[in-house]
């Protein structure tokens, strides 16, 4: 029977079908972060468990409030920072070496083809774009994910997107998300993966897939997942050349076996002119409701935020970078860039492009998901705009009675420089 | 197991979603309990108050569509839990937010739009009760001397984890 990708890897990792339609799986990869995992860490203690699966296998980062602000986000770090020394997980990033966990932990290789991943975090659908089935769970997942290494799932139903065509001038793989999502609406993809296909997502690199199958929780997606190919091989080289004897073409027909069969089954297809996508933002409070910012342009504005796990890697710097040369933010306007790892920051360091944003007038504020969820590093105040990198919009999410306008960097540092909402073709 | 039914709260609204549930300010609580008085703090429907008695007394909420959508945190299950709330009946939800539910041993029970709507027919009485009957799948909805019977299905899986009080007995117990 052909099966798509996402069956196949849930073939492959099967540890039993408790009942008819369940599948537990065996998990490659637990992710945690302070904020969803101190709770599993003292529910495990007081159930005298207090013990991890595979060490090696659990990756985790202090990234949600950090530094911290405070007692309580410090007490939180220090639960997560005793619990990975007591168990001896390598893999811990703290302050210093942390960053976005959905940048940092691909960025570590952390993420093959293949692999099984949960994390405590509702966009870890982001590491689809290994071509893994990586899930967002909760905090009880995430227990007996630390615990037993498996986590139980629904049946596997996949929703295939085929977006054939190119991405315009001014126009990213933000928008392209977010046109699939106004396209499937908040809830059209639940207990789905949104698998991405076409030529213009073979032609996308690892970080615009990334930026791509982070929002793919934002329709409801059990995870977006894209084939393993050229591209993904070439980002993993450095983790993975032994594992290849160095040969790169051994490595890519490698992959192909993680490739969905021809005639696979999906519940809906959806297919997508790349060509007649434009620069396009959200209005509202829920992420489907999406609308062209040229529609909107005028739209006031009182800071932008550039950065997060959909929005805050080399790349996304760059492009925003490119609009911001020579400008500088408008006056009612402040502007703040978390580069999503230090990896990242050092690079933008280097390359003089958090000069760009400094000349600009941007904050540049350590790697961090502060802004997104109303945290820390850029809350907004009662009644203010946001136009944002980040993926969620939800009514005071940024901070209580604030607005945010989710869209691409470019468009971001466009309407930065306007002080209004602008599509970033329209910078004169 | 716990205990399901008692006295009901209508949310009539689709897409509530988990900052609305439980804001993220509090999110760095690391006791459950520390989250009850914050339950449903930022939703704003008319006619309902996250400080009233309606929600105080509740043990069972009725909502309509795509319920629990947006974080994975399960402070959101966890602020129901601790007020008492263990049922809750929608449309439909957010995959991460039903998974939570049941791995807390609690109920997320989906319903046609249909019967919803025929529920939702209570929502103007005062004092609308509901009883479950676990073994039988049967909720019976009463107020302003009216009924509403409704039979629901629960997968296997879900009817195991309530039975177990959770995913981590059940999983305990298992592999």
């Amino acid at each position: 029977m052909p099966k798509n990708i996402t069956q196949k890897i849930f073939e492959s990792h099967l540890r039993e079908q408790p009942f008819e339609g369940t599948y537990v799986l065996d998990l490659d990869v637990v992710m945690c972060h302070e904020i969803t995992t101190p709770v599993a860490i003292a529910d495990l203690e007081w159930r005298e468990k207090d013990r991890v699966f595979d060490s090696t296998k659990i990756k985790a980062v202090i990234d949600h409030v950090t530094p911290s602000k405070d007692a309580k986000t410090a007490l939180q770090a220090k639960i997560l920072r005793d619990w990975a020394r007591r168990h001896d997980i390598k893999d811990f990033f703290d302050i210093g070496s942390n960053g976005v966990c959905h940048a940092i932990f691909p960025e570590k290789g952390f993420i093959r083809p293949g692999y099984t991943v949960i994390m405590g975090d509702s966009h870890t659908c982001t590491h689809g774009a290994f071509g893994a089935f990586a899930a967002g769970v909760g905090t009880t997942d995430l227990e007996v994910g630390i615990l037993k290494g498996v986590c139980a799932f629904r049946q596997p139903k996949s929703i295939k997107v085929v977006v054939s065509g190119e991405l315009g001038q001014g126009v990213f793989a933000k928008d392209l998300i977010l046109e699939v999502i106004r396209q499937l609406t908040v809830n059209g993809a639940t207990d789905h993966v949104i698998e991405f296909r076409g030529s213009c997502i073979e032609a996308l690199s690892m970080e615009e897939r990334m930026t791509v199958c982070n929002m793919a929780i934002e329709a409801g997606g059990t995870c977006g997942i894209c084939l393993p190919d050229e591209t993904t091989v070439d980002f993993l080289w450095s983790f993975i050349k032994d594992d290849y004897n160095n040969d790169r073409d051994a490595a890519i027909a490698d992959f192909k076996k993680w490739h969905s069969d021809p005639d696979a089954e999906y519940t809906k297809v959806i297919e997508i002119d790349a060509g007649t996508i434009e620069p396009v933002t959200t209005v509202g409070y829920k992420p489907d409701e999406v609308k062209k910012l040229r529609e909107l342009a005028g739209s006031k504005i009182d800071q932008v935020y550039i950065g997060s796990c959909t929005n805050g890697r080399l790349s996304d710097l760059h492009a925003a970078a490119k609009v911001l040369i020579g400008n500088k933010l408008h006056k009612n306007v402040r502007g703040i860039v978390s580069p999503a790892t230090p990896k990242i920051f050092d690079e933008a360091l280097e390359d003089g492009t958090l000069k760009i944003f400094r000349d600009a007038g941007f904050c540049v504020t350590n790697p961090t998901c502060g802004a997104c969820l109303g945290m820390s590093n850029g809350v907004l105040a009662n009644g203010e705009v946001c136009a944002s990198t980040t993926n969620r919009n939800f009514a005071g999410r940024m901070g209580p009675g604030g607005m945010v306008h989710l869209m691409s960097p470019a468009s971001a540092a466009a309407s930065g420089i306007k002080g209004e909402l602008c599509d970033p073709r329209d910078l004169v | 197991m716990k205990d399901f039914g008692g006295p009901v709260i209508f949310l009539d609204r689709s897409d509530i979603n988990t900052d609305e549930i439980i804001p993220a300010r509090y999110l760095t609580e690391v006791k459950k309990e520390a989250l009850a008085p914050h339950l449903l703090e930022d939703l704003e429907i008319d006619g309902f108050d996250p400080k009233g008695d309606k929600l105080k007394n509740a043990k069972v909420v009725v909502s309509r569509a795509n319920f629990g959508c947006g974080s994975s945190r399960e402070h959101a299950p966890w602020s129901f839990e601790v007020n008492d709330i263990t049922v809750v009946v929608a449309e439909n939800f957010a995959r991460i937010f039903r998974q939570n539910m049941f791995n807390c041993g609690m109920m997320a029970i989906e319903l046609s739009k249909a019967d919803i709507d025929r529920i939702f027919e209570l929502a103007g009485c005062s004092d609308v009760e509901c009883k479950i009957d676990f073994a039988a799948k049967k909720m019976v909805f009463t107020g302003g001397g009216k009924t509403v019977e409704q039979s629901y299905e629960l997968s296997e899986f879900d009817a195991s984890l309530v039975e177990a009080g959770g995913w981590v007995e059940f999983a305990d117990s298992r592999y």
